[in-house]
């Protein structure tokens, strides 16, 4: 099959391709979905200095 | 060797990362611009971090080689890391991972999981298994980079590894923890412009298409002890259940096509992007961009065989046979048919795109484990949140000690471990973490003690698999032969090359989930959406 030796792995080479198709096709279909982002419920972080500082 | 080009190409890459790293360091203006790109990166520049970050020379040389040794049943590999890695990833796990960070104010995978559960030890316990075994992974990445400096150079392993390590140390330490998403973006460039080239120059060079049937024509050649283990050839699966089946599925395929979901410096890239559409969009480049890379390496690699056939009337396993120990080192399989193959100058831009694809998976790497120990293990679990001012030099000190620990694992790693390595953290990040974040991102009745006896048996139960059952580490290790003198507990039966995932993630989520049914849940768990 397409010169490969067995199914398994011709099924493995055209699914990765047919893989990236499908995020082709859902990123594009889904270009302007968006959702919101709830109210925090975790006070800010007190410690952000380490990360300032790093 | 063309010293002119190599300097040139090498130049120009230098001042590009330079700049791009000054460009990002002067827009980090606050804490979450460093540790979060201000959560408004845009999606094609997050799509090439995550994917630049993810591929590292261990999916290119290790996995590459291993491709060669295997054949292109690897492919399966490329099947879940573009539909579980990328689109599972980006669609089922980045969005709720974005959202539920942001209610939180989550900047670490570790501070994810701590404050959805409300639990200081999940936080730290997090963050000292990342600092503990992250080393192991940063090895394979380095292993893999000084593997093509050796043979595309013509230097020493020793030498090669030593000149490697000056570049990423001097990377990480001065320009590589800021910024990181920009250059991240120029390298995942780099790497798709190498690929894309190696992929069009291999497959003229074997014969096109063409060349699939006569790699299957080449079954014949495959080595007695490989054949006995189950192998078929390099364009077919091996035997179902065979030792070669076993080790190509659940080490290689199931520990790092599932692990990719639990990776803590990869989840973390969810949390840089403005809204959910972001995420939607960088599927497609992020799609695209692991095709390119998996996808080229491991076709590239079993076409390697053919290729030293045609021109060496050997396959590749033979090209690389280490006279000293009788055994291939699968590791250069990749970098000798580069440079057998390949003119000079493709071969400077490809080990451009090599250090480039370890530059930005190793930044990631040690950002991780800086911030598990400095923040995620002490300031929060160990001083509980005091003591702010010791934290960014115990993080510091702590990379230090990463890096010293991942050299010595560099030289006392066996030759050809940079693809097990690489499978075998992943799988244990699937093991510890993935039952939990799961719990964390979907399950609202998931409750703390549910969640901390789920991380510590994934990851006792993978401990005690890799010390005393799965034989190819516990046979190196040698803790089982000095306490029962044997390689392993099951040797000469199928559980002795079953991947320690297979064990030690099913545990993890059972107990995760039957403790979480018999305890009672935190309360703010129901105030997340």
């Amino acid at each position: 099959m397409f010169g490969f030796g067995d199914f398994w792995v011709a099924a493995a080479y055209f699914l990765s391709i047919f893989s990236t198709v499908l995020c082709v096709f859902y990123g594009i279909r889904y270009w302007n979905k968006d959702e919101a982002i709830p109210p925090a419920v975790h006070p800010p972080d007190e410690n952000l200095d380490f990360e300032d500082t790093i | 060797m063309n010293y002119q080009i190599l300097i040139l190409v090498i130049g120009a890459y230098v001042l590009v990362t330079a700049y791009l790293g000054w460009l990002g360091y002067k827009k980090t203006n606050s804490a979450a611009d460093y540790l979060v790109g201000g959560r408004e990166i845009h999606p094609v520049l997050m799509s090439l971090a995550y994917g630049s970050t993810f591929i590292s020379t261990s999916a290119i040389v290790g996995f590459g080689g291993a491709a060669a040794m295997f054949g292109m049943g690897l492919l399966w590999l490329t099947v879940l890391n573009i539909f579980i890695g990328i689109f599972i990833a980006f669609v089922v796990f980045g969005k709720p991972t974005r959202r539920i960070g942001a209610q939180l104010d989550a900047h670490t995978f570790p501070e994810l999981l701590g404050r959805r559960f409300n639990s200081r030890f999940i936080q730290g316990f997090s963050g000292s298994v990342i600092a503990a075994l992250m080393p192991l992974y940063a090895a394979a990445v380095m292993i893999g980079g000084a593997r093509f400096l050796e043979v595309q150079i013509g230097i020493s392993y020793d030498l090669a590894l030593f000149i490697f390590s000056i570049v990423v140390l001097s990377y990480v330490f001065f320009g590589g923890l800021k910024g990181v998403v920009y250059t991240d973006a120029l390298q995942g460039t780099l790497m798709f412009a190498g690929m894309i080239i190696l992929l069009f120059a291999t497959y003229s060079l074997v014969g096109g298409l063409s060349s699939h049937q006569a790699l299957t024509d080449l079954a014949s050649k495959v080595p007695e002890k490989l054949a006995a283990a189950g192998h078929q050839g390099w364009t077919s699966m091996p035997v179902f259940g065979s030792d070669m089946w076993w080790t190509l599925v659940s080490t290689i395929v199931m520990g790092v096509g599932i692990g990719v979901l639990a990776q803590p410096q990869l989840a973390v890239r969810f949390m840089t992007v403005k809204s959910g559409k972001e995420l939607n969009r960088a599927v497609i480049p992020g799609g695209i961009f692991i095709l390119m890379m998996t996808g080229v390496a491991f076709v590239v690699g079993a076409l390697t065989n053919l290729y030293f056939w045609q021109t060496q009337s050997r396959i590749s396993l033979a090209v690389v046979m280490d006279q000293a120990t009788g055994k291939p080192n699968i590791d250069k399989i990749i970098p000798a048919f580069i440079n057998s193959a390949m003119p000079d100058w493709f071969g400077y831009v490809f080990m451009l795109s090599l250090i480039a694809a370890a530059m930005s998976t190793l930044s990631g790497q040690f950002h991780a484990i800086g911030t598990s120990i400095g923040r995620d293990l002490y300031q929060q679990a160990i001083a509980n949140g005091k003591h702010q001012d010791r934290t960014v030099p115990i993080a510091k000190f702590g990379i230090f000690v990463a890096f010293v620990i991942t050299m010595l694992l560099c030289y006392k790693l066996a030759p050809g471990i940079v693809a097990i390595a690489t499978a075998l953290y992943f799988g244990m990040c699937a093991a510890v973490f993935l039952p939990a974040f799961v719990s964390a991102l979907f399950w609202k009745s998931a409750t703390k003690a549910g969640v901390i006896t789920g991380m510590l048996s994934g990851f006792f139960s993978w401990g005690l698999w890799v010390l005393f059952f799965h034989e190819k580490e516990s046979a190196a290790l040698g803790l089982v032969k000095a306490v029962f003198g044997k390689a392993s507990l099951v040797s000469g039966t199928t559980w002795a090359v079953v991947d320690p995932i297979i064990i030690a993630l099913p545990i993890s989520a059972i107990v995760t989930v039957a403790v979480s049914l018999s305890t009672k849940s935190y309360e703010a768990n129901n105030k997340i959406k």
